[in-house]
């Protein structure tokens, strides 16, 4: 027609939008495949093989690598994962308080938990608290003090997730909760905590994931031998048949565990998305 | 009529520098229904939730059933078991079952035993007409049926005064009827309701008397004959005329009395 835009027709010369975008998608996986085929050829998959990947040693390691680090790091991380449970609804409820110093006192212990590397907060745990108080012993020994140690990070990130949750559920809820008498503790235990709960349980399992992680510095405060967990157990039998086997099976450890998990976590989500709509 | 139900005096609010109630006196008495009704920003929804003090006033009194909410020694929560409230959004609790939503603020609130909440719970749901419903879930329900479980959850307490907040606005029209007929028959039945509404049909129908509120005050208050359909005031009018053939109203500025929040 002859009043249609000339703007909006096909263009005669060059490339179309759409030609030019298969083009480019075509030029990113031909430089996709070329960084892997320059990787396989360039690495030296012998030398490799012959330090990461020994039968004989990996077989030596069972069943001790399950039956015993790897239940050590879930008893770790499961013992921290609810210790930061229940420290970071606590300190969330707090963040939330009308009371100012509560509010005050939340803040600080966030910004000083998530501020700080996991790894130095062991090392306090491990040195620094025998030290102040001489004679007191953490109870449950090193399974307390990991507990203490994961459970103390995990409140930090846990505490600020509730928070969010909590805000997430509407403020009618809380309304209709009142208006019916509730006290407001009674209002947010009955009726405002189980709607935050399913609103973060996604989130919430990836710190469950963060924290299988972080069990690995359990080893910072000096672990006896039926004390180990994954990583620990890993190196010292990659130190003792120097080689590498050990290190890649207790990777794998981890892997079997937090792949399973975040699947569940990407389902619930999946699931929530649907609920919303 | 002796004591009021519900008594207000001199009730001022203030969000900010924004005062949206400016000097409420409203007395309702045993078993009267009463309409508010107003354009948005009017106040009339503040007033309401001022009235189980879901609201803070700034300044005033509220007394209901002879207790004064406004004192700062009363317990609220005891309070509140006395007076139902239902709001424009349901509310209701949605990770719980039609049942569960009215027998949980019995046993929490009232300590009745399971066996109870769960007999005061069925015969509530019965007189809404949604005994059927008892096991699903809100999220399954239309809102018209939500509306009417959220009625019966503030039944099942046992109150002797009924608050509604703009019960039927977020309902799709055809749902309305179910609500009104619900609220029909509680009325009908000597329950106290104060009824925050755009329903004009209900109002003149089923209302004891009718209150008109602008600006934070009221305007005018007295029969449905009286104030709908004999309105006294030039804003009454203005407001009824407006609501009742919205297609003939006139393109207005827009005056700060309509812009303040509260509705």
């Amino acid at each position: 027609m002859a009043d249609t835009d000339v703007r909006l027709q096909p263009k005669k010369k060059g490339l179309t939008r759409r030609q030019k975008r298969s083009l480019s998608r075509g030029a990113q996986y031909v430089v996709f495949v070329a960084a892997v085929i320059v990787f396989a050829v360039t690495a030296d998959w012998g030398r490799l093989k012959n330090q990461f990947a020994q039968w004989d040693i990996a077989r030596q390691m069972f069943p001790d690598v399950i039956t015993l680090a790897l239940k050590n790091t879930v008893l770790y991380t499961v013992s921290g994962f609810v210790l930061g449970l229940v420290l970071g609804l606590v300190i969330a409820l707090m963040r939330l308080s009308s009371v100012g110093p509560y509010r005050w006192l939340a803040g600080v212990y966030i910004e000083i938990f998530r501020g700080l590397p996991a790894l130095l907060i062991f090392v306090f745990i491990g040195v620094a608290v025998p030290l102040a108080f001489p004679g007191t012993e953490i109870v449950g020994g090193t399974y307390g003090k990991a507990a203490l140690g994961l459970g103390l990070i995990g409140a930090a990130y846990m505490a600020e997730t509730f928070r969010a949750g909590i805000q997430a559920v509407p403020k009618g809820q809380l309304e209709a909760a009142r208006s019916l008498g509730f006290s407001p503790a009674r209002a947010m235990v009955s009726v405002v905590i189980p709607q935050a709960f399913r609103i973060i349980l996604p989130p919430l399992t990836n710190e469950l994931i963060m924290l299988f992680k972080d069990s690995s510095l359990v080893l910072l405060l000096g672990v006896t031998l039926e004390e180990r967990e994954l990583s620990k157990y890993g190196r010292d039998l990659a130190s003792t048949t120097a080689n590498s086997t050990p290190i890649l099976v207790a990777g794998l450890c981890y892997l079997l565990v937090t792949i399973p998990l975040g699947f569940v976590v990407r389902r619930m989500e999946a699931k929530a998305q649907e609920a919303v709509k | 009529m002796s004591r009021p139900e519900i008594e207000v005096r001199d009730l001022h609010k203030s969000f900010g520098t924004n005062e949206v109630l400016r000097g409420i006196d409203l007395e309702i008495g045993r078993g009267e229904v009463v309409c508010v009704i107003g354009p948005s920003g009017s106040g009339k929804s503040t007033l309401l939730r001022c009235v189980n003090l879901l609201e803070e006033p700034t300044k005033g009194q509220v007394f209901v059933g002879g207790t004064e909410l406004t004192d700062p020694d009363v317990d609220i929560d005891a309070v509140r078991r006395r007076i139902g409230m239902v709001f424009q959004q349901f509310n209701l609790f949605p990770h719980l079952s039609v049942t569960e939503n009215l027998t949980l603020p019995q046993r929490r609130v009232l300590r009745r035993g399971k066996a109870e909440a769960a007999k005061v719970a069925a015969e509530n749901l019965e007189r809404v007409g949604l005994s059927e419903k008892a096991d699903a879930y809100p999220a399954s329900l239309s809102g018209g049926q939500q509306q009417r479980v959220a009625i019966a959850r503030a039944l099942a307490m046992g109150p002797e005064v009924m608050l509604f907040d703009e019960p039927t606005s977020a309902l799709d029209p055809e749902l309305v009827g179910d609500v009104l007929a619900v609220m029909r028959m509680l009325a009908d039945e000597g329950m106290t309701m104060m009824v925050v509404t755009h329903e004009m049909t209900f109002a003149r129908e089923v209302a004891d008397r009718v209150v008109f509120m602008d600006g934070g005050v009221v305007v005018e208050d007295g029969t449905p004959a009286e104030v709908i359909a004999n309105p006294s005031h030039e804003r009454t009018r203005h407001f009824l005329s407006r609501l009742l053939d919205p297609a003939m109203a006139d393109v207005e500025e827009e005056t700060s009395d309509q812009l303040g929040k509260g509705d």
